[in-house]
């Protein structure tokens, strides 16, 4: 029953880094932009939901309603402002300004917050849960984040399939010179994925915030769950981000269960052997 | 707009479209300057590119294709396209991947025209094609006249091209070395304007 706990939990989890993971994978799947400050911007929203909720006095939910705007604004900023110079320059360039952008904001971040750690108040979510067996019980909160992860990526995949912006941004994806010539304004395509992906990534960092405690470097950890999500389902791949935040999630959870602190390294294991025997990864996708 | 390899054909035909930016002079459309406009602007102003190598886009299935180029301005329409190409009915939701040269060809004329163009910008179509392929696709090129656009054709094969076209010209180096109506053109001058002859002798 205690391995059944751990895997259900470890799915639940695996929610949250797929959630988190989603915007890594877009933007990769788009621009071919590996976004090195994406954690770092998950941490930076999880500061900016406690404000929100201790300024405001709103529960956790509603901060997203302000916070994942804001970020798809300012996503669409840092891509046409910064990224999009760096991308004309040579795809190396985006690493290293994404690598700075990421070490400004960890900085800025210390000197606003302070190193003190945080969390956020989830109020009566934290507390709730759906207690299914005497053993197996599942939290409202992690329930909610898993929920949000799964309609985030279908309806984004719905979007991309099905919408002119969306069919927009597979074809600059596939060839950008071809699609500005069929017309459309690529820098403003991609502006607008850059803006999809801070969204789910402010979505995440709330989620963070809720499930555990961050302090201004904690991006840096969680950006490597993101990259092994992200590899794990094969890179381009929306579903495969899902199915990969998952087999990541279950594989802390087990590992955990034999060990406590053998957690986190079943996952690197897990990331490892996948990436060994299956370098595409589980799902590999054409292109986002 | 004939020219050997390299002659600088597809350079002349992408600095137009806006994908180069012209080292010297500038570029004016319809009384209006737009050497500095990006390409998408061009697109909007009625100026298409059909490039060289038809550059589909190879996740987007065949009508997706056609869709990228559509503007809300546009009288041209998916099915009207496919009027023009009867045998895309058919495949309208297969990925390009696996269409004949020619056929290709057919899509990225018909992702061109969903934008709507003034003028069709058209690099090197008979490239790689069948000479049935080549053929039906410049029986096309009369019909799309008569609905009123230019046509800037590039071509390597001359005869195909002077043919077709009303006014030709010979591209050398990047520069134009012959201008004429097709008909004033003896083959001679296009010869020697085709290889530089007259330059080097
Ligand atoms: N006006 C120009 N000034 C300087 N360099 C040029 C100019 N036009 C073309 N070039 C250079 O000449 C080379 C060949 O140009 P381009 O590809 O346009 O030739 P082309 O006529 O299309 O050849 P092909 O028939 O093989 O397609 C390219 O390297 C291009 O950069
Ligand atoms: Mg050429």
């Amino acid at each position: 029953m205690a391995w059944l706990n751990a895997v259900v939990q470890g799915i639940l989890l695996g929610g949250l880094y797929a959630l988190f993971a989603c915007g890594l994978s877009l933007l990769f799947g788009v621009m071919r932009v590996v976004n090195l400050a994406h954690g770092d911007f998950a941490v930076l929203a999880a500061y900016l939901g406690l404000a929100v909720i201790t300024g405001l006095h709103v529960p956790l939910l509603w901060s997203t309603l302000a916070v994942a705007p804001l970020f798809a604004v300012v996503g669409y900023l840092v891509q046409r402002l910064i990224i999009q110079r760096s991308l004309e320059v040579s795809p190396l360039t985006t690493l290293l300004v994404t690598f700075g952008l990421s070490v400004v904001l960890q900085n800025a971040m210390l000197e606003g917050f302070s190193a003190n750690s945080h969390s956020l108040p989830s109020g009566w979510l934290a507390a709730g849960s759906f207690r299914l067996t005497p053993q197996l019980s599942i939290g409202h909160f992690s329930l909610i984040v898993f929920a949000a992860a799964v309609v985030v990526i279908v309806s984004l995949q719905l979007f991309l399939s099905r919408a002119r912006l969306g069919r927009q941004i597979r074809a600059t994806a596939d060839d950008a010179e071809a699609a500005s010539i069929a017309g459309t304004d690529v820098r403003h395509v991609f502006g607008i994925a850059a803006a999809i992906a801070f969204a789910t990534v402010a979505l995440a960092g709330l989620a963070f915030g809720g499930y555990s405690s961050f302090d201004p470097g904690a991006g840096t950890q969680r950006l490597i769950f993101a990259f092994e999500a992200v590899v794990i389902g094969g890179v381009g791949s929306l579903w495969g981000t899902l199915l990969g935040g998952v087999v990541l999630g279950v594989s802390q959870a087990l590992g955990a269960q034999v060990d406590s602190g053998f957690g986190v390294l079943a996952g690197h294991l897990v990331f490892l052997a996948v990436l060994a025997i299956r370098p595409r990864g589980l799902l590999p996708g054409r292109v986002t | 707009m004939i020219g050997a390899n390299g002659a600088g054909k597809s350079t002349l035909l992408r600095t137009l479209a806006g994908l180069h930016q012209p080292a010297a002079g500038s570029i004016h459309f319809a009384g209006r300057e737009i050497t500095h406009l990006p390409t998408h602007a061009r697109v909007a102003l009625g100026i298409a590119l059909v490039p060289e190598g038809r550059r589909l886009f190879p996740s987007l299935t065949l009508e997706e294709n056609l869709l990228v180029g559509a503007r809300r301005s546009s009288a041209w329409t998916v099915s009207r396209v496919m009027e023009l190409f009867p045998w895309m009915g058919a495949r309208r939701r297969q990925l390009t991947l696996n269409l004949s040269g020619g056929e290709q060809q057919g899509v990225a004329i018909g992702r061109a025209l969903m934008a709507g163009p003034r003028v069709l910008l058209l690099d090197e179509l008979s490239l790689g094609l069948s000479p049935a392929a080549v053929r039906r696709i410049y029986d096309l090129l009369p019909s799309l006249l008569a609905e009123g656009m230019a046509i800037l054709l590039v071509e390597q094969d001359v005869t195909q091209a002077l043919r077709v076209s009303d006014l030709a010209h010979c591209l050398l180096e990047g520069r134009i070395t012959l201008s004429g109506r097709p008909r004033d053109l003896s083959p001679e001058q296009v010869e020697a304007a085709y290889f530089g002859l007259a330059a080097r002798a």
